[in-house]
């Protein structure tokens, strides 16, 4: 039997929708990176995963807010507080629990040569020009984030006998969720045409090469591609992982709605 | 028994604009001058501080001593003339600073 998928979304509808997709991987990769505040393996790493989670949640927050100022609705925080796992488009990739040191510096690797990538496109596409300048000040910190990943990937691969071991792991488990990246739906290429979205597609061979390259440097081997990857979380369908990192991250806004800083 | 597994200690000097001379921001731990440099970004150079970063090894600092006081600095207490204050600035330079 077969469907045939038409967009139906307004051009209103698809830019936030581009913009929800962004934001939601930003918002739960810093949020994962947040959880080693107070728990890095060094005073200065944990300064430095807890900047990076802030870059990531502030990006979030400013396509956010964008997002909200197109739709016309008054509060961004509603699209991190008050959706449900299903509404959100993040790559499973950047739910997953956080595992050890080298778990999470692999995700931050592998994301952020992603980030740099398509922000690189990006920037040289889209023609609306309030999400042209945040994407363009965003690329700067994704540049340091590529930079700081990398750095330990090294040092973790070519470091001592259990670095290099749980770090390879490391790559190897979380590679079925890289394909997601660069998977394109009906979404994506309706944004394409009106130049708020770039073919991802294309941005598989640069990334790898460059994935290959540290790896290679690091003393650790690719995983293998050809492998079952995991889908579907564009369109809503996650890991068990997001639900719960979701009932941390709203339940006291959902508890108590009119609290506030004060 | 547990050895001291420290990362090494490193001071960190930041420059707050162009031309300024750098200044002592304080010192992190990390394995590596890369890693180094990144630790005093991640610690100092938060809050737009400034526009470059020096990361030295902190054992490669020779420092004088307190016992140095006298000898070292004494001596300019007695040499007003050394200060610039008793010559008269001509008006033309006073104007350019």
């Amino acid at each position: 039997m077969s469907k045939k998928i038409t967009n139906t979304k307004t051009d209103k509808e698809l830019i936030i929708e581009i913009l929800l997709r962004l934001a939601d991987d930003r918002l739960i990769h810093g949020h994962r990176l947040s959880e080693w505040t107070g728990h890095g393996p060094e005073l200065e790493e944990d300064l430095a995963l807890a900047n990076v989670a802030l870059d990531m949640i502030g990006h979030a927050a400013a396509l956010y807010r964008y997002a909200a100022v197109i739709e016309g609705n008054p509060d961004e925080d509603y699209y991190a507080y008050f959706r449900d796992d299903i509404d959100f488009k993040n790559v499973a990739m950047v739910e997953l629990p956080k595992g050890d040191f080298a778990y999470t510096i692999t995700r931050q690797f592998l994301f952020s040569v992603y980030s740099y990538f398509l922000y690189e496109k990006l920037i040289e596409t889209v023609e609306n020009e309030q999400f042209n300048g945040m994407l363009q000040k965003h690329f700067k910190e994704i540049k340091y984030h590529l930079r700081h990943s990398r750095e330990w990937v090294l040092r973790l691969g070519d470091g001592t006998k259990e670095s290099h071991e749980r770090i390879q792991n490391a790559f190897d488990e979380i590679w079925m969720y890289t394909g997601e990246l660069f998977s394109m739906d009906e979404t994506e290429h309706t944004a394409i045409e009106k130049n708020l979205f770039v073919d991802v597609s294309e941005l598989k061979a640069p990334w790898l090469e460059f994935v290959k390259e540290t790896l290679e440097e690091a003393t650790l081997s690719l995983p293998d591609d050809d492998q079952y990857m995991f889908t579907g979380s564009r369109q809503g369908r996650h890991t068990e992982h997001l639900g719960h990192l979701l009932a941390q991250m709203q339940f006291l806004r959902r508890s108590y709605p009119d609290a506030d800083w004060k | 028994m547990k050895t001291n597994q420290e990362w090494p200690l490193w001071e960190v000097f930041y420059q707050p604009g162009n031309g300024k001379p750098f200044e002592h921001a304080g010192s992190v731990h990390a394995p590596d001058a890369e890693m180094a440099l990144q630790n005093a970004r991640d610690t100092y150079a938060r809050r737009n501080e400034g526009i470059a970063i020096w990361v030295v090894p902190s054992d490669q600092i020779t420092a004088s001593t307190p016992e140095d006081v006298g000898p070292f600095f004494d001596p300019a207490n007695d040499k007003a003339y050394r200060h610039p204050q008793f010559y008269s600035v001509p008006r033309a330079v006073k104007k350019r600073k």
